[in-house]
């Protein structure tokens, strides 16, 4: 795990961004789903919005992780929406069979946070948050190696 | 085209597979759809050899049908502990481990051919072909 990717988790208002931007391998993925879950208890966030738009590809696992996030956050009374998904991952995921049970998906993160909002009512501002539109790194920094 | 093959050993060996393969497969012309299909593929059949036999390779073929079609043959073989039983392998929904089962029957229905050979004790072998 030494090579391990960093994923970032941001948070913006009430929901947790995370950004894939990389192909990730097993050990990342897993790992990736137990931070945004230990993320969601500690910053309280409501949502949880997944851009998946640079992924070329979803397999079975990714597949379940993503499903499970959704499953996991909906315990902690937090919504999920994975957002950008390609056409060809589209098609390829229904023909391994795999239907995202639980996960909402949307085109871009503009949908995906009028997702969150609209209809699942979760308010941009964090209460708590004394300044607007702040954009905080969670855990650590990304590594631009 | 020659031939590439990728150990399939770590985590990171499937991630390297899936890479390989989708370049491969953009060389040899495939569309943008079917590159994403073989590289799924690649990644499902990549993770089995890993998990299950901890050692083997991918071999990454372009072949040629007896009709001049152009097309890439995968292998994945590994000298693990095999599957006793293919044909409840081969059903959707069927895991030996916590994975969802659709490895083996989703890769099936993303490739034009699909042979699966294996003996308990002694490895397996899995090869696909994609035409173009």
């Amino acid at each position: 795990m030494a090579t391990a990717q960093r994923i970032p988790i941001l948070k913006v208002g009430r929901v947790l961004v995370v950004p894939i931007q990389t192909d990730m391998d097993d050990q990342t993925v897993v790992h990736l789903q137990e931070r945004i879950l230990s993320e969601l208890e500690r910053t309280r966030a409501r949502g949880v919005l997944i851009d998946i738009s640079l992924l070329e590809m979803v397999d079975s696992f990714i597949g379940r992780m993503l499903s499970d996030i959704a499953a996991m956050a909906r315990v902690m009374d937090a919504r999920t929406v994975v957002v950008g998904i390609q056409p060809a991952v589209a098609i390829t995921l229904v023909e391994l069979g795999l239907e995202l049970t639980g996960v909402a998906t949307v085109l871009n993160v503009d949908e995906g946070i009028k997702l969150l909002r609209e209809e699942f009512g979760i308010e941009e501002r964090d209460e708590e948050e004394e300044s607007c539109g702040e954009l905080s790194l969670l855990g650590e920094q990304i590594n631009r190696a | 085209m020659e031939s590439k093959s990728i150990a399939l050993e770590h985590d990171e060996d499937v991630v390297v597979a899936r890479g390989e393969v989708r370049t491969i497969a953009a060389a040899l012309g495939f569309t943008l759809l079917d590159q994403t299909r073989l590289a799924t593929v690649a990644s499902e059949l990549a993770r089995n050899v890993v998990k299950y036999a901890r050692a083997g390779r991918l071999i990454a073929q372009p072949t040629d049908s007896p009709h001049g079609r152009r097309g890439l043959r995968l292998i994945f073989e590994d000298t693990g502990p095999g599957i006793p039983d293919i044909a409840a392998a081969m059903r959707d929904g069927y895991s030996t481990s916590k994975g969802l089962g659709k490895g083996l029957p989703g890769s099936r229905r993303l490739v034009d051919e699909f042979d699966i050979q294996s003996a308990p004790g002694r490895g397996t072998k899995i090869t696909v072909v994609r035409w173009l």
